[in-house]
């Protein structure tokens, strides 16, 4: 994955670009709004990690520009303004997804590859499948080696977010975000307790299980056969 | 700048000023048309009078000659009033009237004139003016009918004596009362002026004078209080919070240097670093939910934040935000009962709403099982939530069976950073409830802490949109009494 990193700190800039480097992506950097906005107009990149405070041009004014020129690159906004109104601001700005500093790596990683994975035409499936797990978005039922499994619709809601990203790490903010649509901090560990409801309806009387805990990042689900 | 000139630079003496001009120049045309108009009048009068004398003496010439007419004069003449008669022969002596001398331009004139006569008065004799119509008759004579018309120059000095004096007593009064007027609210200006610059020195304590008339001056500085009433409950919110963050802050802050530290004291071991490693993570993640969650407050309480107000339905939220929780209070060994209820529109923001009602749920269930649940062996203590409407306010309630607040605690625990005894030992920031507070603050609401018998009974209340509800009494208590044991 080619990741574009807009970002006007060199720290932050360069940890980005190492971690990038580590994760197995190839990451660029530009230090203000001009040359970010050069680069994404002149190469192809997967996906755009845009600090809000830029110098020069500021963060949103490059999103909006690329929106502008019909470059259509998902990008990811970073910013130290956590608010409700900034996101929706940024969202609104051309923005794919919001970032609140400071952040985990992890969050950033798993929400970047949920962004690339998102250009790929989207979304004529009616139908995702991971190993003997299959989900039908249009009759609404799931069911596992044949067998029908009930879930209550929130559960149905998780379930197809994590097949959507099927084989990424999700964290759960961004559940939280996608399948309940709150943008604030629960506090107690809510999303580990729907996920571990989840994992006992499709995991728990099979073998081989799907739904796989990642150590401070998230969740994924996979097909470990593979 | 001299304390006159600073009065006269005063809005209400200009407008004193323009006030003066406006009348005054009004007064000239009321008084000067009046005048005008009366004189035309008078002088009418005076023709018709003389030319009703002169058609009378006519008839008398022209039936009997000059005698007839010397005598008929001579009749009037007899008869006291403003008229004056004179008939002449050409030495200029007089043959009869009441007019005696008669000076020369008088003598040689034809038609109306005006002149000036003689004419014994009181002590001595009075110069006075006259209008008349002169005659020459065949022979020399001369007819001279007229009339004293000295009143109307009277009238005429006087209305012009009474308009100077009328002006003068009213530009006297006009800046009098202008310059009196002004310095009494130049010395209340000035009051406030002094007040508002020793509030900008610092000192917030300070008020601007109200002296209980209830004018505009009054009222703008009662709503000025009001705003500096505000700005000083704002700052001290602000020391305050200052305060906590030196203290709240800087404990997590240390102890996270503290085990680093000890992490790099210690022997090397990648296992043993890696575990420091992510302890601090966990203790700097800690951090940061305090510190968004400070941040959150305080752009609340400033009033900055929510400005993605939408009209929501309350009642969905609460069931929304419940069914979120449910999992976890079913393993914390709770029942989390949420209640539907019709549908009940709020004007807010669906965010923090969600995040308020969040935050009052996660603290039922925390302290909700507190070894204090009355449940009675077997059943689990219960955690309720609906929302009701009551009195056009939206009403969402979250009922636990823990050990609920001690009253005097009740409006403790709103602010930043308490806790209490009871609850140290859950993780938490002791911010959540001032969250909620503020949020309800924004929205126009309240929170209150009640006893839910046993148990705490939290009611974030909120102004309906509009009285847009479907709900009503009878439902309130039909909610309660489900909640409430028998």
């Amino acid at each position: 994955m080619r990741v574009l990193v807009i970002e006007d700190d060199q720290e932050t800039a360069a940890f980005l670009k190492r971690a990038l480097k580590e994760s197995g992506h190839v990451a660029e950097h530009a230090a203000d709004g001009h040359t970010g906005l050069d680069l994404a107009r002149a190469n192809v990149y997967d996906v755009l990690i845009v600090d809000r405070m830029l110098p020069k041009c500021e963060g949103l004014a490059v999103i909006a520009a690329l929106r502008a020129d019909e470059i259509r690159t998902p990008a990811l906004i970073l910013s130290a303004l956590g608010e409700v109104d900034d996101r929706v601001k940024g969202l609104r700005a051309g923005g794919d997804d919001y970032l609140t500093k400071p952040y985990a790596f992890s969050e950033l990683l798993a929400r970047i590859e949920a962004l690339a994975r998102r250009t790929s035409p989207e979304e004529a499936h009616t139908r995702f499948v991971v190993g003997d797990l299959v989900l039908d978005r249009l009759s609404h039922k799931v069911a596992r080696a044949g067998e029908p499994i009930m879930l209550q619709p929130r559960e149905f809601r998780l379930l197809e977010y994590l097949m959507k990203h099927a084989g990424q790490v999700v964290t759960r903010t961004m559940l939280l975000e996608n399948v309940w649509d709150y943008h604030f901090d629960p506090q107690t560990n809510v999303i580990d307790v729907h996920i571990s409801r989840l994992r006992s309806k499709i995991d728990k009387s099979f073998t081989s299980p799907l739904l796989h805990t990642v150590r401070g990042a998230g969740y994924t689900i996979r097909d470990s056969a593979h | 700048m001299t304390a006159l000139t600073k009065l006269f630079r005063t809005t209400t003496f200009r407008l004193s000023l323009t006030y003066l001009a406006l009348f005054s120049a009004a007064a000239i045309v009321a008084i000067s048309y009046i005048y005008w108009n009366t004189t035309v009048l008078l002088t009418q009068q005076l023709h018709q009078t003389i030319d009703a004398e002169l058609k009378g003496l006519a008839e008398q010439y022209r039936a009997g000659g000059l005698n007839r007419l010397a005598s008929t004069v001579a009749e009037r003449s007899e008869t006291p009033g403003n008229s004056l008669y004179l008939v002449a022969d050409a030495s200029e002596r007089r043959v009869s009237g009441n007019l005696s001398a008669v000076s020369p331009e008088l003598w040689n004139s034809v038609g109306p004139v005006e002149f000036v006569y003689s004419r014994p008065a009181p002590g001595g004799v009075e110069q006075r003016l006259a209008y008349a119509n002169v005659f020459r008759l065949p022979g020399g004579y001369r007819l001279i009918v007229g009339r004293d018309i000295e009143d109307r120059r009277e009238l005429a000095r006087m209305v012009r004596s009474a308009m100077l004096w009328g002006l003068g007593v009213m530009a006297l009064f006009g800046i009098g009362g202008g310059y009196w007027v002004s310095r009494k609210l130049l010395a209340r200006i000035d009051a406030i002026a002094t007040t508002t610059r020793t509030i900008m020195e610092g000192d917030l304590s300070g008020r601007l004078p109200v002296n209980g008339s209830g004018d505009e001056l009054d009222r703008l500085a009662e709503s000025l209080n009001l705003m500096l009433a505000r700005i000083e409950q704002l700052m001290a919110g602000l020391r305050e919070v200052s305060d906590n963050i030196a203290h709240d802050l800087k404990t997590p802050l240390s102890r996270l240097r503290n085990r680093v530290e000890a992490a790099l004291r210690e022997p090397y071991g990648e296992a043993s670093y890696r575990e420091a490693l992510e302890r601090t993570i966990e203790e700097a993640d800690g951090l940061i939910k305090t510190f968004n969650a400070l941040l959150s407050i305080a752009r609340l309480e400033a009033g900055a934040a929510g400005e993605s107000r939408e009209v929501l339905d309350v009642s969905a939220l609460v069931g929304d935000v419940a069914e979120l929780y449910e999992p976890v209070a079913e393993e914390r060994g709770l029942v989390l009962r949420a209640e539907a209820s019709k549908p009940i529109l709020v004007r807010g923001d669906r965010q923090l709403l969600g995040q308020a009602i969040a935050n009052l749920i996660d603290n039922a269930i925390k302290y909700g099982d507190g070894g204090f649940a009355s449940g009675g062996a077997g059943s689990r203590p219960e955690v309720g939530v609906h929302a009701e409407t009551k009195g056009g306010n939206a009403e969402i309630i979250v009922t636990d069976r823990g050990p609920g607040v001690p009253l005097a605690d009740r409006g403790r625990v709103l602010d930043r950073f308490v806790r209490l005894e009871a609850s140290r030992s859950e993780p938490g920031s002791g911010l959540g409830l001032s969250l909620v507070a503020a949020v309800a603050r924004l929205h126009g609401g309240s929170l209150r802490l009640e006893d839910n018998h046993p148990g705490l009974r939290v009611v974030l209340s909120l102004p309906t949109n509009g009285g847009v509800t479907g709900n009503g009494a009878a439902d309130h208590d039909g909610h309660l009494v489900e909640i409430r044991p028998a």
